[in-house]
């Protein structure tokens, strides 16, 4: 079915009697051509472009909770391209084309709202180094633009701009950025993979992959044994453990990063805004809670729930930068697990083993990677060649250190992204 | 969450510096290959359950491998790494 303003009043005047689920509920069959470990974001965005590009439709999900229960339903929802490294600039900038398309390529609304992304810059270091960032992103293609404090305090006039120890100089303005629904992409995706036939099967959690002389062929699950040609791990934060099935250690370390909801308020932070002088970030959702985040524990974690210092560490920052900030009360945090690589940046790859890719380490920034990751995911998967925006995404770039993508410019060991 | 630092005691987790997995007490042979020294570096296990890593006492400076559950944050032990070469 297909949504539209027509569908919506025909539906109102007879009784909304006429929706169907969005997406089937199918037994596992016994064989697929290619199976996808994982149901979130970047799976069913595989799944959708392994069939609408590929024309590949004989694909499994394979999911152990439910579709985007994971990160794509747990996240901060910010959509960007402001990156500079050459393999992250024109990903992301790719990405980003994506998502300006993908109401209308998935017939699904996602929220999408292009409300702009304001990165503040507190000294003239900051500042240069954002001019430079900025004209990284114009020179990709995309669209930047330098404020000075007066045009910051146009946009944004309850910061603290006068703050003795991080005056506001300015901020780079990316307006194409902004935010989006977090689950409903997740639900637009699945929904356009099972149009096209892909089965998504929930509640089947992967225990093994089965690999015989070198070559994949097959999974076994909790819902039974299925065979497969091709098997794709896009499992984020798990990544270590679904890859040591087939034997691989990844250059992953599991963190937890966290994140805050206020409870609902007026409309009253129109941007993205981030801070320079403290991890602190935020925006306001549609239904009026503010979201914001920190940087990550620093510490390997699987518990899915975080410590008191960076909660800490987030508050100040919100204080510091916007004192009006006080008066909300915060009604839940969480801390997602992060699959983050030494250098801080993704991989998108072949394994060692025929027919086994993988996609996973998106550290703290896989939401606004979605479309773009499943695009070049499926490309791989389907083509056995790296797709041209992902084509520096490679597993072996640690131990030749050849196309290392520094963004932070911290150096390539696990403990400093 | 609270860290037992050999030395000083029960201290709160803000005085103590994550470096990783304690893989990094078995440093290769310089000449080992570029293999060894990317599973050193970079390769983890990544375990969801009990882990070992090392943590520095920053106020006392010393450097203390831990025992641990990454899925609880529970702490079982404790031990000095001067006393591990």
């Amino acid at each position: 079915m297909g949504f539209s303003g027509f569908q919506v009043i025909k539906e109102a005047l007879l009784g909304q009697k006429g929706w169907a689920p969005m997406w089937r509920d199918p037994e596992p069959k016994a064989e697929y051509d290619i199976v996808i470990i994982g149901g979130g974001g970047h799976g069913l965005a595989t799944a959708f472009y392994l069939a609408k590009e590929h024309g590949l439709t004989n694909i499994a999900v394979l999911e152990k909770g439910y579709l985007g229960g994971g990160n794509v339903g747990r996240n901060t929802t910010i959509v960007r391209a402001n990156y500079m490294l050459p393999g992250n600039s024109e990903f992301y900038s790719h990405s980003l084309k994506l998502w300006e398309g993908m109401e209308q390529e998935l017939n699904y609304n996602v929220m999408h709202s292009q409300r702009g992304l304001i990165n503040l810059f507190h000294s003239d270091g900051q500042r240069d180094a954002f001019v430079r960032r900025g004209n990284a992103m114009i020179n990709q293609g995309d669209d930047a633009v330098l404020l000075d404090t007066d045009s910051v305090r146009d946009l944004l006039p309850y910061l603290d701009f006068e703050n003795v120890r991080f005056p506001i100089y300015g901020g780079l303005l990316h307006p194409r950025g902004g935010t989006a629904r977090h689950d409903a992409v997740a639900w637009g995706y699945a929904r356009g993979a099972d149009q096209r036939g892909v089965d998504l099967i929930q509640n089947c959690e992967v225990t093994s992959i089965d690999v015989t002389a070198g070559r994949v062929t097959g999974v076994q699950t909790t819902r039974g044994a299925i065979r497969a040609k091709k098997v794709a791990m896009v499992t984020a934060g798990r990544s270590g453990r679904v890859a040591a099935m087939a034997g691989i250690r990844l250059p992953i370390e599991s963190h937890i990063l966290q994140a805050f909801v206020t409870e609902g308020l007026k409309p009253c932070i129109d941007h993205v805004i981030s801070f320079g002088m403290g991890h602190f970030y935020i925006s306001q959702s549609d239904k009026g809670g503010l979201v914001f985040g920190g940087d990550l524990d620093f510490y390997a974690s699987y518990a899915a729930r975080g410590n008191l210092p960076m909660k800490e560490h987030v508050m100040e920052a919100a204080m510091t930068l916007m004192p009006m900030i006080g008066k909300a009360r915060v009604l839940r945090s969480w801390g997602g697990i992060m699959d983050m690589t030494p250098d801080g940046s993704p991989i998108i790859d072949k394994t060692g083993i025929e027919g086994l890719y993988l996609d996973c380490g998106w550290c703290y920034g896989g939401f606004k990677a979605v479309p773009g990751s499943g695009f070049s995911f499926a490309h791989l998967i389907a083509t056995d060649r790296h797709h041209e925006p992902a084509a520096k995404f490679r597993l072996d770039r640690f131990k030749t250190g050849v196309g290392l993508m520094d963004e932070e410019s911290t150096g390539s060991q696990h403990n400093l992204h | 969450m609270r860290i037992s630092c050999p030395y000083c005691g029960e201290r709160d987790r803000r005085e103590f510096y994550y470096l990783g997995d304690a893989v990094y007490l078995d440093r290769p042979d310089r000449d080992a290959g570029a293999v060894a020294w990317d599973d050193y570096l970079h390769n983890r296990d990544n375990p969801a359950g009990i882990t070992t890593d090392l943590w520095q006492h920053t106020p006392c400076g010393a450097w203390v491998k831990v025992t641990r559950d990454t899925t609880t944050h529970a702490i079982s032990a404790t031990a000095p790494v001067r006393d591990m070469s």
